[in-house]
């Protein structure tokens, strides 16, 4: 909803809070259905409000529990049975600079100051700890903003007594456990405030009044920072940049003013600007991010433009280039469907407000950030909007525009190909398939929150649910990663399911649509007859839940031979194989190495 | 700007806020008459007169405004 894009009005979202919401639930969308916990040190009401209008229009459905006012430590640690059962997918411990408890004064000795230091922290790791182990799930945590006032001025910051330097080591000593604990994420309470403004942030009469931790019209911009990094962890993360090129990678017209004479680098004031526009845009590269051109121009001059000595992006930053003359939504459509993601993956970025206006219609999920006529303007408005929110950073997500830039090397080589296992030998395939190993959790949750196209019952896991699966006795896991002469893809897919007696019932089965038609589904499917055999399993179960999405794998099990057995309204299925009437295996082109 | 063109700008604030647009205000319309209006409503629905009429209602104000007449007085006294 437009409404609820980034840059927002914050006031008229919280006055028409309640229409909004109206409107957004009866919109017909499917939304995931999510439990979250918000245990407050102020008044957390108009956060929820807004935090759930921006929830909603990111797909995600959310059902609040509120802890009562600033009860949040006593929540943590001794819950009531309204939280207890209450079982949250997510804890928000939404706390701020107000709920300090004790400060170091000015006589105190450096011992006093540390242990004064100490004692909170150690507040806070207590009910880290206690949530971890009660709930499961991800935590996330606010920092600490800077304080309103500061006694000694400007030496505030520095003095180990100041409550400047005070809330700065916390806020290190917070970093350094989320760096230390996975699945612990911290909401940058003190960039937001910065960003947003310390002293209108600090609104003194609505903390006397209300005991709101930030002003009115704050407050849309927290809850749309702890909405990005929910909507991160429940993988509604955009995935690719479509960029168009003349006025918005640089300034001028590459096809009628000449690549000599356009504006980009440091020579004039809008060249610069440029420049750090393209610099961040190829940052993105390293948290994942696949950049596209949809551009209206020869592909010869596009490419000479991406060329220009001064440019930070260069033709071999993109995973795909569409320079022609057809419409941008054709192209953008055609980006999609040639990197296996769907429409709604995509954010594109373009300076003129008709061709944006296309997109909006004719790719209805696409994000199409408004951006504002003067260019030094835009990376800002990309930065804030998050639509690449990084709370997890595997390894498959620095290595992805290398592993994508594979896979059109790939297609090349199948071109001259005429028969398609002939091709597949060619690849030279090795697989590793194994049970969930800890070196994985990370991308194994990250797998199950992404994947939409290729996955049969589309159970969404946070990394705690995953550990907890693969320690589990009762459950066959498995991971495959795929490598070939071209490179190697890492963790492409996963199968889980529930052991009972001689049945095994698949509650999880995916691959990554990047290695679509490759054979690897045959060699998962064989590992994990395999497993079952060793298991004295004689029956295995398939589940098939239907989305808006995972159409192209209906007939999976009928594929890997299973037999219907019950077929529901909502076009659910399931599946049996009898292990007792002998299985043949399906892959004889992968090589499976051992682990 | 008088009492009843402020009543009358206050209005669609109102319906806004509480998402109702069955509610009509008047001079005499207080919490009690609005079944949503409670005290956290009140915070938005402050909010959201201020910045309808451009002007921040004082602390003491907040408090001892009794129904919709004395909002608009106050008000006009601002504006």
């Amino acid at each position: 909803m437009r409404e609820l894009e980034y840059p927002f009005d914050s006031n008229n979202i919280l006055k028409r809070a309640k229409r909004i919401k109206r409107e957004l639930l009866s919109d017909g969308s499917v939304r995931l259905k999510k439990k979250i916990a918000v245990l407050g040190g102020s008044t957390t009401h108009d956060i929820i409000r807004a935090m759930e209008l921006f929830l909603l229009d990111a797909g995600i459905e959310p059902e609040f529990y509120e802890s009562e006012y600033a009860q949040y430590w006593q929540d943590a640690m001794f819950p009531g049975e309204e939280l207890s059962g209450f079982t949250p997918d997510i804890v928000l411990v939404c706390t701020s600079v107000r709920n300090i408890k004790t400060w170091p004064e000015i006589g105190d000795g450096a011992e006093r100051v540390a242990q004064i230091e100490e004692e909170e922290f150690s507040r806070y790791t207590q009910m880290w700890e206690k949530l971890s182990s009660d709930y499961h799930c991800p935590i996330i945590q606010n920092n600490f903003e800077d304080p309103s006032w500061r006694l000694m001025g400007n030496r505030d910051g520095w003095d180990s007594h100041g409550r400047v330097r005070f809330v700065r080591r916390l806020n290190e000593r917070f970093a350094s456990y989320a760096e230390a604990h996975e699945t612990f994420y911290i909401c940058d309470l003190a960039y937001i405030a910065g960003a947003y403004g310390l002293d209108r942030w600090h609104d003194p009469l609505y903390w006397y009044m209300y005991k709101y931790a930030m002003g009115m019209d704050a407050i849309p911009y927290y809850a749309w920072n702890a909405a990005a990094i929910i909507r991160s962890l429940f993988g509604k993360n955009k995935k690719a940049l479509v960029l168009d090129l003349d006025n918005t990678l640089w300034g001028g017209v590459v096809g009628d003013d000449g690549v000599e004479n356009l504006e980009i680098g440091e020579e004039t004031a809008i060249g610069e600007a440029y420049s750090e526009f393209q610099e961040y845009l190829k940052a993105q590269k390293d948290i994942g991010v696949l950049l596209t051109v949809d551009s209206k121009n020869d592909e010869e001059n596009a490419l000479a433009g991406l060329s220009h000595p001064d440019g930070k992006l260069k033709p071999d930053d993109f995973v795909c280039i569409r320079a022609n003359w057809e419409p941008k939504s054709l192209n953008a459509k055609d980006i999609a469907h040639s990197l296996n993601i769907l429409e709604d993956a995509l954010v594109f970025v373009d300076d003129n407000p008709a061709e944006r206006e296309i997109i909006r219609q004719q790719l209805p999920g696409t994000a199409v950030p408004e951006l504002p006529k003067e260019p030094e303007k835009y990376l800002r408005i990309l930065d804030r909007s998050a639509f690449f929110e990084v709370t997890n950073l595997t390894e498959d997500d620095r290595g992805r525009t290398q592993m994508m830039k594979a896979n059109v090397d790939r297609e090349a080589l199948k071109s001259t190909f005429a028969d398609y296992d002939e091709y597949l030998r060619s690849l030279e395939m090795t697989a590793v398939i194994h049970a969930f190993d800890p070196l994985h959790f990370a991308r194994i949750s990250q797998l199950t929150n992404k994947s939409n196209q290729f996955n049969l019952t589309t159970k969404r896991f946070t990394q705690d649910e995953i550990e907890a699966l693969a320690e589990d006795e009762g459950y066959i896991t498995l991971c495959g990663s795929l490598a070939d002469r071209f490179g190697d893809n890492g963790i492409v897919s996963l199968a889980a399911g529930r052991i009972e007696g001689k049945e095994l019932h698949l509650i999880l089965w995916l691959m990554s649509c990047r290695v679509l038609k490759r054979g690897m589904e045959q060699a998962m499917m064989d590992t994990l007859v395999m497993e079952c055999e060793k298991k004295g399993i004689t029956k295995i179960y398939g589940y098939y839940y239907p989305t808006a999405k995972n159409g192209m794998v209906r007939e999976f099990y009928a594929e890997r031979g299973f037999e219907l057995t019950k077929s529901e309204a909502d076009g659910s299925t399931v599946w049996a194989l009898d292990l007792t009437k002998g299985y043949e295996l399906q892959n004889s082109i992968i090589i499976i190495q051992e682990n | 700007m008088n009492r009843e063109e402020v009543l009358e700008r206050l209005q669609p604030v109102f319906r806004d806020v509480f998402d109702d647009d069955s509610i009509t205000v008047s001079a005499e319309t207080t919490s009690a008459d609005i079944d949503d209006w409670d005290s956290l409503e009140h915070i938005n629905l402050v909010n959201a007169v201020e910045q309808e009429f451009g002007m921040k209602f004082d602390m003491g104000q907040i408090l001892t405004m009794k129904n919709v007449g004395e909002m608009a007085d106050i008000i006009l006294s601002r504006i």
